[in-house]
């Protein structure tokens, strides 16, 4: 065996200290840039999460649908209506046994384990440090893999060119898509649009791991069901009276 | 018979040559339709560099969160976008395609990032255009 050497690891304790220097410089800038623009950076220290009252939700309202069809720059008159993209659906359930029926809307549940990133072959659907998965459009090769995983068919593929995207939300042909969150919403320290517009205010958002935010006191409160939670992939979006 | 065919098929296939000098392809035509401020950097560099720019920006906005960044294709359409079409793209007259076309460089960011001027508030559409 050969003493240890000692030079070597001060060397290498040295560049350790550089890197540790520098890095807070580069994070600092990069904070900065998104300061001035009045927005945020995605904060592993946050975990965005939702909170939909299931109770309080009608099966004749779409109001959450409009509203992120308009947000997204959705449009809902596609050649083929089985193409449509839904980032947000209603779904009507009825338990057989005592025929009570409800409705709610599904859609991503930005799980903390997704089994989209854990199935894609590119790294394009992928999850950011505050908890919202999202894809990737540039390095999207459009296989729908991620499609077939989601246990919550939450995902779209987008079939046909489009032109009347919003400039915040780039969205096209030949790529998988699904709900944001509203990001580029929430960067901005916004709620995102379905929740703004439901009238029964039966959404709620908020962060997670924020003791004092609203959501975490909701949940403390109610009872909440993650859909699926047998797949223990940890849900971002909790439902209540399902 | 099959010689008449043989010497208008050898002509045929020679015709490009003689017309080569005539049918180069125009050289790209660049007018900044809107003047605003100054670009975030020299034309030089952007002539060289910006796709690297625009590359390394838009991993940091979609992973990082990092908005507002002076790197940002809306950034690129407020001056450029032509005051014909309000677009940068869609016509060889038009600022990206221009140079793109000349340099047979696939241009793919405007099939998913909106290539019109206009459509500045969240949602809202131009007027008059399709909903």
């Amino acid at each position: 065996m050969n003493a240890p050497d000692n030079k070597r690891r001060a060397l290498l304790a040295a560049a350790g200290v550089g890197a540790v220097a520098i890095a807070p410089g580069i994070l600092l800038v990069r904070a900065s840039v998104a300061e001035e623009a009045g927005t945020r950076l995605a904060s592993s220290k946050v975990r965005w999460g939702m909170l939909i009252d299931s109770t309080k939700c009608s099966s004749d309202c779409q109001e959450c649908v409009i509203a992120c069809n308009k947000e997204n720059g959705i449009v809902e008159d596609v050649a083929d209506p089985r193409q449509r993209s839904q980032w947000i659906r209603k779904i009507d359930l009825v338990e057989k046994r005592t025929g009570r029926q409800h409705s709610l809307p599904m859609m991503c549940q930005h799980c903390a384990n997704p089994p989209c990133v854990d199935v894609c072959p590119t790294g394009a659907s992928m999850k950011r440090a505050d908890g919202i998965v999202l894809v990737d459009r540039h390095i999207c090769i459009g296989c729908r893999y991620c499609m077939m995983a989601c246990p919550y068919k939450a995902r779209s593929f987008v079939h046909e060119p489009l032109t009347t995207q919003n400039p915040e939300v780039p969205r096209g042909v030949g790529c998988v898509e699904a709900c944001t969150f509203c990001v580029q919403r929430v960067d901005r320290g916004q709620n995102p649009a379905c929740m703004e517009a439901c009238p029964q205010g039966a959404i709620l958002f908020g962060d997670l791991n924020d003791e004092s935010s609203e959501l975490v006191k909701r949940l403390k409160e109610v009872a909440s069901t993650q859909v699926r939670a047998d797949l223990k992939l940890d849900t971002g979006v909790r439902y209540q009276g399902i | 018979m099959s010689r008449i065919s043989t010497f208008l098929a050898t002509l045929a296939l020679a015709l490009p040559l003689f017309s080569a000098a005539h049918a180069e392809v125009p050289k790209p035509a660049i007018t900044i339709e809107n003047p605003g401020t100054q670009c975030v950097a020299p034309p030089e560099e952007m002539r060289r560099n910006h796709m690297e720019m625009l590359k390394h920006q838009r991993i940091r906005t979609l992973r990082l969160g990092e908005r507002g960044a002076k790197v940002s294709l809306n950034g690129c359409i407020e001056c450029h976008a032509s005051k014909a079409t309000g677009a940068v793209t869609g016509s060889r007259d038009n600022f990206c395609e221009t140079c793109h076309s000349y340099a047979a460089v696939k241009l793919d960011c405007w099939d998913c990032h909106q290539p019109k001027a206009g459509y500045k508030a969240t949602g809202a559409m131009p007027a008059g255009e399709h909903q």
